[in-house]
């Protein structure tokens, strides 16, 4: 296990094992090394915590779960530009009549996506996560629940979560849903889930959208799959395009469980 | 990039386990399979800590490598990538061990 910490002069090292945690010479360096005595384990002045860091955020989406029995929910992520809303606007076409659906949009900024939505028969409630330190880059348990007081939960049978476009953050919390689905574009290239295999990891099913534009593209499905396999072997794939409805059929069958 | 949402938790959890009590260090762990930057981590700390009773607090990071058990095999392999294959057979049936943590382990009060 490395223990990587920074000096006060900006120097940083990693610390293989307990055992050289703190007897250590930096060679050639004379000056302070620093204060190590948050290694020393043993003082009467430490407190053992082993709190999950998202522990706070977990109890809020197990509250969320237990409000959604009975509503089938599926966190929706991509990177920006993937084809989530237009995806979600042929999906609330197809199922418009046959389920009630609602959709809870998060967004740094702006309710354009919302308001795509509109005009499908579903119940949409927008989260702009634009607070703070300029906008929060994923959807989190507690903005979730705000979401949620403003949509008629008793009335859906399936509820969507559109996260916001990132391929990084909103991997990392769960806001109470029952499954998770990426929406990946072919436009993306064959490398990503190499990069970002959080977010491959996470996901149960893998929508490869934009296939009408393979005839154009150097994309090669077949090293796209090996690399998605190589991170998470257990995904789902369905192959689609949002704008010519292919692959609708299969994944609002996936979307339904 | 979440990394200040990151700080903002650990940061509730230290008032949690504090109780007021001035807090010198604080030690975190975070596997490799976590996407942490641990420099983003720290200096996200030191902005959000900053003008609050935890400014100037140390952030101890501590990273954990992958090591993944082979379902079929029983090897164990540690991983550079998150490539999930086992190293001895190549099986991809493999069960995570270590990597996915992300705790506040404990806390160093400070001298009074």
């Amino acid at each position: 296990m490395g223990r990587f910490h920074r000096h006060p002069d900006g120097t940083e090292h990693d610390h293989l094992d307990e055992a050289d945690a703190h007897d250590h010479d930096h060679e050639g360096v004379e000056r302070d090394v620093g204060d190590h005595s948050g290694y020393t384990a043993t003082g009467a002045n430490r407190i053992a915590v082993l709190e999950d860091i998202l522990s706070e955020n977990d109890r809020m989406a197990e509250v969320n779960r237990k409000d959604l029995i009975g509503i089938r929910t599926v966190n929706v992520m991509s990177s920006p530009g993937a084809g989530k809303t237009t995806l979600l606007r042929r999906t609330l076409a197809e199922l418009s009549g046959q389920l009630r659906v609602g959709v809870l949009e998060g967004d740094i900024a702006t309710s354009i996506d919302a308001d795509r939505l509109d005009g499908f028969g579903a119940e949409i409630a927008l989260v702009n996560t634009g607070n703070g330190f300029g906008g929060e880059c994923h959807l989190d348990a507690v903005m979730v629940r705000s979401g949620l007081a403003r949509l008629p939960l008793e009335r859906l049978d399936l509820l969507v979560i559109e996260n916001v476009g990132n391929l990084v953050c909103p991997a990392e919390f769960d806001v109470g849903e029952d499954a998770r689905a990426m929406v990946y574009a072919v436009t993306e290239g064959e490398d990503k889930p190499l990069k970002y295999p959080v977010m491959f990891r996470a996901v149960d099913v893998v929508v490869v959208n934009k296939v009408d534009l393979l005839p154009y593209l150097d994309f090669d499905m077949g090293i796209f799959l090996a690399n998605l396999r190589g991170v998470n072997p257990a995904a789902q794939v369905i192959r689609a395009s949002a704008r010519t409805g292919e692959g609708l059929d299969a994944w609002c069958s996936w979307l339904l469980g | 990039m979440h990394e200040l949402s990151l700080c903002q938790a650990i940061a509730e959890s230290v008032a949690r386990h504090a109780q007021g009590r001035p807090v010198a260090r604080v030690a975190v762990r975070i596997g490799h399979l976590r996407q942490v930057v641990p420099d983003s981590l720290l200096f996200s700390w030191e902005v959000l800590t900053s003008g609050t009773d935890l400014a100037g607090t140390a952030l101890d990071v501590e990273q954990v490598p992958v090591t993944i058990e082979c379902n079929r095999c029983g090897a164990t392999s540690v991983l550079d990538d998150p490539i999930m294959l086992c190293g001895s057979c190549r099986d991809s049936d493999v069960t995570v061990l270590t990597g996915e943590e992300m705790l506040v382990v404990s806390l160093s009060l400070a001298e009074v």
